[in-house]
């Protein structure tokens, strides 16, 4: 475990750094709302997904339907869905440890896990395991060490959030450079941007999902020739 | 404010439970028939970047590029974190020193409007 634990570590450094400013910021704004650092532990320990949170915010200051908070929380998260099914290989045979990673798998755990090759040496489990334990400790410490802060000083976070975003851009690039065809990367950014342009901020996620699936799919034809021949970096357009 | 106790609990519980069936469906529902063909592996190999994309355009959906600042310093600073990202290959480099160029954008820049 120390061993998996130190080799899972490095990996991890810029979900710490990402988790603890996001973390706190959520912190900050719960403690705002009246809600203690005991709130922000127990919210971070049990619901643990960053975006939601801060969409759970707005439901914690007003009155919501209870049916409106679950089928929000369906809209704001179902990108989940998509991360389960490229991890269904790698979590097979992870006997206890599964049930935990199922729960565990955030935006920023996912990408972790699906770019990061595992170290020789370790068993690829516990390594994953590690990983995704890491990170949820320091969204938790962050979200705590938050709720606690706001109670005594307040600075200027105002695009603190931009982390997040950061983190995004940085994996995105690393696939992109290490991808084989970058046809799938320009139909997740041409999906998501049309989407948005047409449907707005609030509601774009679902339906840009959907026609990236789509898209997929129908030039699948085309895709996969690329992931069959090493060094296809070359020849797709 | 005051905290509605029961309330505040329900609400937690609901969007744990949600968020908890979105992430477990997949492996709830994987030995279903059409789970365990050819476009289910297909689509775990290509889907990554394609969601990675849409993340980065989530992350900036708020950006409005017809009012004042224009989504500049949104460009500003994910321009820093691609250049130094090509440059030094760390992400913790690149993800501070992004996003402390758009805190900085944003606090004492760009505040007119």
């Amino acid at each position: 475990m120390a061993d998996a634990l130190k080799k899972a570590f490095p990996v991890t450094v810029p979900v710490l750094l990402g988790y603890l400013f996001v973390g706190m910021a959520f912190g900050m704004l719960l403690q705002e709302r009246g809600y203690s650092f005991v709130w922000a532990f127990f919210i971070s320990l049990t619901v643990y997904a960053g975006s939601m949170q801060f969409v759970m915010l707005s439901f914690l200051s007003y009155y919501s339907g209870l049916y409106n908070i679950a089928l929000m929380t369906l809209a704001v998260n179902f990108r989940h869905v998509f991360y389960g099914i490229s991890m269904l290989e790698k979590f097979k045979g992870s006997g206890r440890k599964k049930l935990y990673m199922i729960f565990s798998l955030t935006d920023e755990t996912y990408s972790l896990l699906c770019s990061g090759s595992v170290p020789p040496g370790v068993d690829p489990h516990l390594y994953r395991f590690c990983v995704a334990m890491l990170n949820q400790i320091y969204w938790i410490t962050g979200s705590v060490v938050g709720a606690l802060a706001g109670a005594v000083i307040s600075f200027n976070t105002q695009g603190i959030d931009f982390a997040m975003t950061a983190l995004f851009a940085t994996i995105f690039i690393d696939q992109w450079q290490s991808y084989p065809t970058h046809a799938p990367a320009l139909i997740g950014l041409a999906a998501a941007l049309l989407a948005l342009f047409v449907l707005g901020p609030d509601s774009f996620v679902i339906p840009a999902l959907l026609v990236i699936v789509c898209a997929l799919l129908m030039f699948r034809e085309r895709i996969v020739p690329a992931f069959e021949t090493r060094g296809g970096e070359e020849r797709d357009g | 404010m005051t905290v509605d106790l029961t309330y505040s609990i329900v609400v937690v519980l609901i969007v744990a439970a949600v968020t908890f069936l979105t992430r477990a469906a997949p492996f709830a529902l994987q030995n279903r028939a059409g789970m365990r063909n050819g476009w289910v592996t297909y689509l775990g190999k290509t889907l990554p970047p394609a969601i990675m994309a849409m993340l980065v355009i989530y992350g900036l959906k708020n950006t409005g590029i017809l009012r004042y600042p224009n989504g500049i310093p949104e460009l500003i600073a994910l321009t820093v974190v691609a250049v130094l990202h090509v440059w030094k290959k760390n992400a913790l480099i690149s993800i501070l020193s992004g996003t402390a160029v758009y805190m900085i954008l944003v606090q004492r820049v760009f505040t007119g409007g």
